[in-house]
């Protein structure tokens, strides 16, 4: 049996991490860590809002496919992801809510393209770490055309919810009201879907699939906790992302750990601490918020 | 402002003052000219001939599955008649006509924790805008009386997950009221509603007929809470629509008939009137 101390060599305070945190590759990580945190920061309200949180979750699962196969075929990952999550989400949208709601055939889905990725990654030779970097992100990994990517879908992400915000908000909280009111609720469905499925293609390459929801989707449910003004739930859980990858990736530096894990853990407490500190300030609310 | 003595907290009383009689003037609210309406190939009903009077508040009766809901999303426009004309407030009905303002059944059931009474009720007003910017002075003033006409001012600044039943619907009523409708529809408002509460909508119902031209129409399976307010019921009778004031409505047989079960009218001595089922 090894012992305890070789096992745990590599985690622990290092002391050369200003350098490490003030290399080329970190500042690709902050910029592409923060770019995703205010494009999911935008959209978690409406994820949590239209019941959305499983249908993120299972996006990211639908990707995975979509990423080890772009690896096998050698084109860029970001690529990948996008076709199939974009596909997923417009499968999901135009079948309404019900195939979100439908948890068997879901969760049967899902199984099966976890186990095409598992597939794809098995026919490559190329890149033995393919699966590793999509299930548990790989920010540190990230490129400068995968920055570029992250910063025009984050852009566009941007200038179509300054134009959607106000009837995607009716659509989301009054679908038949907003309805009747001549508001084009299917079609919003369709644009959030779509933004949805943008947002998870940059955020899998961030945390990775399983740790997903961290970021897309706890950021707001903390900041929900807090209050429900959209636009504020919008600046808070954008903030709370910002901070859960930066002080991750100084954390990560410095003690030698895994940039997700950190960044998942960071947002877990944030989001423990809202749901308590604010449990009694509007009471009887939060538990259905993270339901 | 806890000082000032013309600051009172809002009460939750609103006296009922009998209103004027159904305005006559102008396009009547809602026409139905040999109207039907089928869904799936089924059709629903059919051969409907009536006309609802303007400032009127109509129950639409009618038992299970008989198109109660169906008959507000024709008039919303979301639904074609498959034969006859519908008319409403003199126009074919259209989805997002500004002058209707609507109330769906389970509104309350179906939002959480995450919005406001008040940021629901602007939505009334202001969802159906794009872009950005913030609610002019004019939309906050309009949503602030508005919240203040139902009597929710007092737990505006509140999620709606927090609010009993009864100040749910009437937050739902403030979104309706809020663009200032010129006919209201509610499907079902006073289900899961205990008495109190539901003598609370009814007397607010009443309250918004009495003050002006609006017309109120209320899907309801119960009578009895709605009788002393109402002008007319629309009843779906047999697979036809039919109107009918209010006073020919309540007739032992009709309901008996309408409901399949045998329906008694009784008067107390006080001269309150109530319905119930059994013998």
């Amino acid at each position: 049996m090894t012992h305890p101390t070789a096992v745990l060599a590599r985690i622990g305070y290092q002391s050369n991490w200003p350098d490490v945190f003030s290399a080329g590759f970190m500042r690709s990580a902050m910029i592409g860590g923060v770019l995703v945190a205010v494009a999911a920061g935008l959209l978690g309200y409406f994820v949590i809002v239209r019941q959305h949180a499983f249908a993120a979750h299972a996006l990211a699962h639908i990707g995975f496919p979509g990423a080890t196969g772009a690896v096998l075929i050698g084109v860029p990952v970001t690529l990948g992801l996008a076709v199939f999550t974009v596909a997923g989400a417009l499968a999901i949208g135009l079948m309404g809510k019900r195939l979100a709601d439908r948890e068997i055939a879901t969760g049967t889905i899902l199984a099966f393209a976890t186990g095409l990725g598992v597939l794809f990654n098995s026919m490559t030779t190329r890149n033995a770490s393919a699966v590793t970097n999509v299930l548990f992100g790989n920010l540190l990994a990230i490129s400068t055309d995968q920055l570029v990517t992250f910063g025009l879908f984050t852009l566009g992400l941007g200038v179509v919810l300054a134009v959607v915000a106000r009837p995607l908000v009716f659509a989301s909280v009054n679908p038949e009201v907003a309805e009747a009111k001549g508001v084009p609720v299917r079609a919003l469905g369709v644009v959030f879907m779509v933004a949805l499925a943008l947002v998870i293609t940059m955020a899998v390459q961030v945390v990775g699939t399983l740790l997903l929801f961290g970021l897309v989707v706890t950021p707001a449910a903390a900041a929900l906790a807090i209050t429900a003004r959209p636009v504020m739930v919008a600046v808070l859980s954008t903030g709370f992302g910002i901070v859960c990858v930066l002080v991750g990736l100084l954390l990560a530096a410095m003690f030698n750990l895994p940039p997700s894990f950190v960044i998942v853990t960071l947002s877990f407490l944030i989001w423990l601490a809202s749901i308590l500190v604010w449990r009694d300030h509007h009471r009887g609310e939060v538990p259905t918020s993270i339901a | 402002m806890a000082d000032d003595p013309t600051h009172h907290e809002h009460d939750h009383e609103h006296v009922v003052v009998p209103g004027p009689p159904p305005a006559s003037d102008g396009p009547a609210a809602i026409e139905l000219h040999g109207a039907s309406v089928a869904r799936g190939g089924r059709t629903i009903w059919e051969h409907g001939d009536l006309t609802i009077p303007r400032g009127s508040l109509v129950v639409v009766i009618g038992p299970n599955g008989s198109g109660k809901t169906t008959l507000l999303q024709v008039v919303l426009g979301l639904l074609p008649v498959s034969a006859g004309s519908v008319s409403v407030l003199g126009e074919t009905p259209h989805r997002g006509d500004p002058r209707i303002g609507y109330v769906p059944q389970n509104y309350t059931a179906t939002i959480g924790n995450a919005v406001r009474a008040r940021d629901l009720v602007g939505l009334g007003l202001t969802g159906g805008r794009w872009g950005i910017g913030r609610a002019s002075a004019d939309d906050r003033r309009r949503v602030e009386d508005t919240l203040e006409s139902v009597g929710a001012l007092t737990f505006a600044d509140q999620r709606m997950s927090t609010l009993s039943g009864g100040q749910q619907q009437r937050v739902a009523i403030a979104q309706a009221l809020v663009s200032k409708p010129d006919l209201l529809l509610l499907d079902e408002p006073l289900a899961n509603l205990d008495m109190r509460n539901q003598n609370e909508v009814v007397e607010l119902l009443e309250a918004i007929r009495a003050e002006g031209e609006m017309t109120v129409l209320v899907v309801a399976h119960d009578l009895n809470p709605l009788l002393s307010v109402l002008t007319g019921a629309l009843y779906l009778l047999d697979g036809h629509p039919h109107y009918a004031p209010i006073g020919d409505v309540v007739d032992e047989q009709l309901l008996t008939h309408l409901y399949g079960t045998r329906i008694r009218v009784v008067h107390t001595p006080q001269g309150d009137m109530f319905t119930r089922s059994g013998r």
